[in-house]
């Protein structure tokens, strides 16, 4: 029974995994570009939220409802203003500029908020639990979980039923065709980094409220999401949520051998699946 | 009106230039004043020497991968901290030599790179940087797991083996210095060594036919694949040989610091974030980018260093400029205004029937 137990905790951990890699997903899906940054934005997100929480007492939903069109306006004006110029068919531009911005956010939050870690006020929510046949589960790991499938429902109904979604379908596919449309690729690009970053404070709603956070874990998280995209294979999103749960099982069945396993068992994961499917569980027609 | 018939003049492909001749002499006194540098030097100049060196080998080597293979890494930190652990490994549990151990630290770092490469390369592009960079973890998340070499926490190199360390008994005598100097003395003769060995190895590799290969595949895969070049072979070659030469770097790295912990041996902020930063200050794709850049990063860190944070704040700052406005860094800058290139590699046609307009001027 104790192991139907780690493996449940590990799907729900999985969720909050494809939390971060959905974001990272959208943007390489339209515009192959891999934000080695990702990771400390959900840090950044994270002390923003704790930032309102701490000045107004709200709770941390709420809170996290404000920061969400700062930190949309933010993935704009980086798209629009920075990461629009390193895009092309050199992919070293875009990864040496997003790494110098990974740098340069982490230090800032040193700076800023200190090394201490840092966690977001739950009152009886962190230890809230329901009972599911033999099994508690709790209730935030649970939540986190539905807003993981619900983030990925939305995100696909933007892509194949609006108009917004379309854009990207067209830029991503072709984006000098979809240029000589209408569309003005470079806002395509800035919305999508917009909607990722809505994304990634939903992210950072959960890491802060589940865990300790300080500014240097933002590349393990980066990590994380990365092996989840890669796992289930580039652009597909349900694909990312199967990665995300694949990375949790493994890492909660590897801490149940030994505790050190646990972030060890997540990489091998993702080692195994390069092994026998070097493209992912469900890689797109073309890429 | 052209003469196919007049061989008058022999055609001949150079790739030297006056300002590369100049250069060369310069380089030999630059080496001559280097390696007599510890009979007038102060200690820590020696010391900042040393690090300069080791930092501008770790790019030499991620600028002959990422600007020359097109392979950006970011785990090359795993190629450092294998090459020192396997050197303390051998001193501690073999009783070698650290000296001759600091080879050994290459060839595990080679040994390494043949999975890691074999993992690495079924991913594309940031990609590939990514899963470097998850390898790089494992390993270090592996060797936190070696209880010999102390666990999580690190060991130190045994007394008597830095003491009784090869050539520092004469460099003592000679210098008039105690242990802990004379070590630093051979260790930045060794840095000098492998410096000068990298410089040589990596200009004479691109000036050969397998450099003019490399060459072909940075700047068209698919074309240089119809002319009949490796693409998968010059990557497999480059990745060791960046391995390899980093392997020796990290093992000599630790020889100095006599201490290690796999926090600080697998470091991605020291031994990736600060190779990439100088390369791409001072210019990446260009032997000369890296000399540039250690120099600006290292007086940057003499300036800031008592400002921690805000020290790689700006690092990362003058890097994201950089490669906005000046991809080609500060040495691309240099070299589009003066034409100067003190490492050409560049092929150049003179003379033959068509001489008149294949001519320099």
């Amino acid at each position: 029974m104790i192991w139907v137990d780690t493996i449940v905790q590990g799907i729900l951990l999985g969720g909050l995994y494809a939390l971060f890699a959905a974001g990272l997903s959208l943007v390489f899906g339209i515009m192959r570009l891999v934000n080695l940054a990702h990771g400390d934005l959900i840090v950044m997100g994270a002390y923003l939220i704790l930032v309102f929480v701490s000045f107004t007492g709200l709770s941390p939903f709420i809170a996290a409802a404000i920061a969400m069109p700062l930190m949309f306006a933010l993935g704009y004006g980086l798209q629009k203003v920075m990461l629009n110029r390193v895009l092309g068919d050199d992919i070293l531009p875009p990864l040496l500029v997003t790494f110098g911005l990974s740098v340069v956010l982490q230090n800032a939050m040193l700076e800023g908020f200190s090394a201490d870690s840092q966690r977001l006020p739950t009152g009886a929510l962190s230890t809230a639990s329901v009972e599911l046949g033999s099994i508690n589960v709790g209730v935030l790991p649970l939540l986190t979980f539905g807003s993981a499938v619900l983030v990925i429902v939305v995100l696909n109904q933007i892509f194949y039923r609006t108009e917004l979604g379309r854009a990207f379908r067209a830029t991503s596919d072709d984006a000098t065709t979809a240029s000589l449309m209408g569309i003005k690729p470079a806002n395509i690009f800035a919305m999508a980094t917009g909607i990722a970053l809505i994304i990634v404070t939903i992210a950072a709603l959960y890491l802060g409220m589940r865990a300790n956070f300080d500014p240097n874990i933002g590349p393990a998280r980066l990590i994380y999401a990365f092996e989840a995209v890669i796992i289930g294979g580039l652009g597909s999103l349900w694909g990312t949520l199967l990665g995300g749960i694949i990375i949790g099982v493994a890492q909660t069945v590897g801490a149940a051998i030994n505790p050190e396993w646990q972030i060890l068992a997540g990489h091998v994961a993702l080692l195994i699946v390069l092994l026998i499917r070097p493209r992912g569980l469900f890689p797109r027609a073309v890429d | 009106m052209s003469h196919a018939t007049d061989h008058a003049v022999p055609y001949a492909v150079h790739t030297g230039t006056s300002a590369s001749r100049i250069a060369g002499i310069a380089a030999l006194i630059l080496i001559v004043v280097l390696v007599a540098l510890p009979a007038f030097a102060s200690r820590s100049l020696i010391q900042d020497m040393f690090f300069i060196l080791t930092m501008l080998v770790l790019a030499q080597f991620w600028n002959l991968l990422a600007g020359y293979g097109g392979l950006v890494s970011i785990g090359q930190q795993a190629f450092v901290g294998i090459g020192a652990y396997a050197m303390f490994g051998v001193v501690i549990l073999a009783g070698l030599d650290p000296v001759p151990a600091i080879l050994l630290g290459g060839v595990v770092a080679v040994l390494l790179a043949i999975p890691t490469a074999f993992f690495a390369f079924r991913l594309q592009g940031a990609y590939f940087a990514i899963g470097t960079w998850v390898i790089a973890e494992v390993v270090r998340l592996l060797t936190s797991q070696w209880k010999a070499v102390g666990g999580g926490t690190g060991t130190s190199l045994p007394r008597d083996a830095t003491r009784d360390l090869w050539m520092t008994e004469t460099i003592e005598t000679v210098f008039g210095v105690r242990n802990a100097a004379a070590r630093d003395i051979l260790s930045y003769w060794l840095a000098v060594i492998l410096a000068v060995a990298t410089i040589g190895g990596i200009y004479w590799l691109l000036r050969t036919k397998r450099g003019l290969a490399l060459a072909a595949v940075r700047d068209n895969i698919e074309a240089a694949k119809s002319v009949g070049v490796d693409a998968v072979r010059m990557k497999w070659t480059v990745f060791l040989v960046a391995a390899f030469g980093t392997g020796l770097t990290g093992a000599l790295i630790y020889l100095q610091k006599a201490r290690i912990s796999p926090d600080a041996a697998f470091s991605v902020t020291d031994w990736t974030a600060f190779v990439l930063f100088i390369v791409v200050i001072g210019g990446i794709g260009t032997i000369e980018g890296p000399i540039i850049g250690v120099i600006v990063f290292f007086l940057l860190q003499s300036l800031l260093a008592d400002y921690g944070t805000w020290y790689l704040m700006v690092l990362g700052v003058i890097g994201i400029i950089i490669m906005l406005f000046a991809p080609k860094g500060l040495w691309g800058l240099i070299s589009s205004r003066t034409g100067i290139e003190l490492f050409p590699v560049r092929r150049r046609l003179t003379g033959g029937a068509l001489h008149t307009s294949q001519q320099e001027t």
